[in-house]
């Protein structure tokens, strides 16, 4: 085969597979924006009738507008505890050469292949002694232990890649372990928090199990589970359906158009390596 | 922990330098060890031990040995569920393994050249495993409506009545059905994985072959394949994993009960119908035998892992 018919072959796969991935995402947005009758008359061109019904009925009578700050709270509080500690750690982790910090390295990263949802009988039992059931505070800890694995792996990697030579040259000037960990090491972690943070965001935003188990009043309700919830009432009402939908994906979405490259990088931080 | 410390100490003689240093090690580590122990460890082992308790509701203190594992096994009112869903993962997981990852290793290949477009390419494959399973689930359910659905109406409009079929509503061909979807949000991860093994291919080596005539095909397998081999088993392990763990896109489509018939029915989704939500009508929870799912579910992941690190361990060796 010829180079020529090669790269057409490839442009054409590539075409049909993008056409079939765009094409639901794009019936998705534009149906949400129609009628009914007009979804079901004519699902594939743009909106005739514009509406924004289904966007207004989910907003304020569905209360979206309380799963998206409940769901903005978890996902940066949870983000922000797991890149201090598991910085923190991380650093302890590629510094401290003893037998004890190899073993804790080896136990944080074998959460790589054990899922914490296989736990969460004993979780029910936790969360419920602890008196945070039905709130979102009961998410945060879990999302935090459950971001450990990644954040150690990622970052205990990354900061042994660092010249040692620097963190020698500080403790020579009399630097604590400390003052290396936050004025030296820290800032020059940025890349590899950021891909940690990417990773986390999208499986926290994303998460559905663990809201599904803790939650069921309106003001705890994060996104993925009032989706779950509007949709089932709006099953045959396809506007505030694809309105719902629409409104659980568009924020990722729009990120993901502006950072791809992190989002590719970070959401495969587990498996490829840089 | 502190004993190990103190044995250091010892050893190192008393609280010199490096022994301060120590106790700021475990300072640094506390804080991240301390919420993975409580809310990941413990209660991954203890869900474990829960497994050999029985009891109504949150409290399962009867202690019944091994029961709980014989009655999935044996009982007539657990095995035919427990198996079903054993069987279903099972297949849930084959299908990604063919379809997801076959594309994926395709797209990876098709994209390993430079070309005009290929960034694009990219981050289109990959966008939809940035939304969420549930979106993406639900999403289908109304594309594959079999009254309303775009699919059927697309094959009614070109003459292929016969095809519009009720996608989520027969038995025997939603489980394949949901796993295709399901391989249609995450093939961008694959994708992306070999993508990175084949950069890693050094183009001298492909060049070499290409001078000396060998056509792509055999350059693919005789070349690239074999040196893809690491990855083929992380992709293989990650895909494992996930799948054997899947909930969202099955309670998207076919719910909880795994509809119709149980016929598309995990173990994620019996593991939350009996240890969390409890079977309709009575709604109470049966933890014990919740916990006994999970465990069979953790020994099915163990193996696959230890096998995955047996069999790359002795790949390593080969080379």
């Amino acid at each position: 085969m010829s180079k020529k018919a090669n790269s057409i072959i490839t442009y054409i796969v590539l075409t049909v597979w993008s056409a079939i991935v765009l094409f639901p995402l794009w019936t998705l947005i534009i149906n949400s924006f129609k009628p009914q009758k007009e979804i079901f008359k004519d699902p594939f061109g743009f909106p005739k009738n514009f509406t924004f019904d289904g966007y207004i009925e989910a907003w304020k009578n569905g209360r979206f507008d309380i799963y998206f700050i409940n769901t903005l709270i978890v996902t940066t509080l949870s983000l922000i505890l797991i890149l201090w500690i598991g910085s923190m750690a991380a650093y302890a982790l590629a510094k401290w050469k003893s037998p004890l910090s190899n073993f804790l390295y080896i136990f944080f990263i074998a959460g790589l292949m054990i899922p914490i949802r296989l736990g969460t009988i004993d979780l029910v039992r936790l969360i419920k002694a602890l008196g945070l059931q039905d709130t979102i505070w009961s998410l945060i800890p879990i999302y935090v232990a459950m971001g450990m694995p990644i954040a150690t792996f990622v970052l205990t990697a990354f900061i042994k890649e660092l010249p040692e030579e620097m963190f020698e040259a500080a403790r020579i000037d009399g630097a604590s372990e400390w003052q290396i960990y936050s004025v030296v090491t820290v800032p020059l972690l940025r890349p590899a928090l950021a891909t940690v943070a990417i990773f986390n965001m999208i499986k926290i935003w994303n998460d559905f199990w663990f809201p599904l188990v803790f939650i069921r009043s309106e003001k705890a309700r994060t996104v993925a589970l009032g989706v779950s919830l509007l949709f089932g009432q709006y099953r045959t009402d396809w506007t505030r359906a694809l309105a719902v939908l629409s409104l659980a994906a568009i924020p990722l979405l729009i990120l993901y158009v502006l950072l791809s490259r992190e989002f590719i990088k970070g959401l495969t931080a587990g498996a490829v390596k840089g | 922990m502190s004993q190990a410390n103190d044995s250091q100490k010892r050893k190192a003689g008393v609280f010199d330098v490096k022994d301060r240093r120590q106790t700021t090690w475990i300072f640094f580590l506390l804080p991240a060890l301390l919420v993975y122990l409580i809310f990941m460890a413990i209660p991954l082992f203890d869900s474990l031990r829960l497994s050999l308790y029985t009891g109504k509701g949150y409290t399962p203190t009867t202690f019944v040995g091994f029961q709980n594992y014989i009655d999935l096994f044996t009982n007539p009112l657990w095995r035919e569920r427990f198996f079903g869903a054993v069987k279903n993962t099972t297949i849930f997981f084959m299908i990604h393994m063919l379809v997801q990852n076959t594309l994926g290793l395709l797209f990876a290949n098709l994209l390993s050249p430079n070309f005009k477009g290929r960034e694009l390419f990219r981050t289109i494959i990959f966008t939809p495993a940035t939304l969420s399973v549930l979106v993406v689930g639900f999403l289908w359910t109304l594309i594959l409506n079999p009254n309303w659905g775009a699919i059927n109406k697309i094959l009614i409009s070109v003459g292929l009545k016969q095809f519009a079929l009720p996608w989520l509503g027969r038995e025997g061909l939603a489980l394949p059905i949901i796993s295709l979807t399901s391989a249609w949000q995450w093939v961008g991860m694959p994708t992306v994985m070999f993508l990175a093994g084949l950069m890693n291919v050094p183009e001298e080596l492909l060049e070499a072959a290409r001078i000396d005539g060998a056509s792509e095909w055999e350059i693919f397998w005789k070349i690239k394949f074999p040196l893809l081999k690491p990855v083929v088993g992380i992709v293989s392990i990650l895909t494992f994993v996930d799948n054997f763990n899947a909930f969202d896109v099955v309670y998207a489509m076919a719910g909880a009960k795994g509809e119709p018939g149980y016929s598309t029915d995990l173990l994620a989704t019996l593991f939350y119908r009996t240890g969390i939500a409890g079977e309709h009508p009575v709604g109470i929870p049966n933890m014990g035998m919740g916990a006994a799912i999970a465990g069979v579910t953790f020994f099915i992941l163990m193996a696959g892992v230890l096998l995955w690190l047996y069999l790359s361990r002795r790949g390593a060796e080969d080379v």
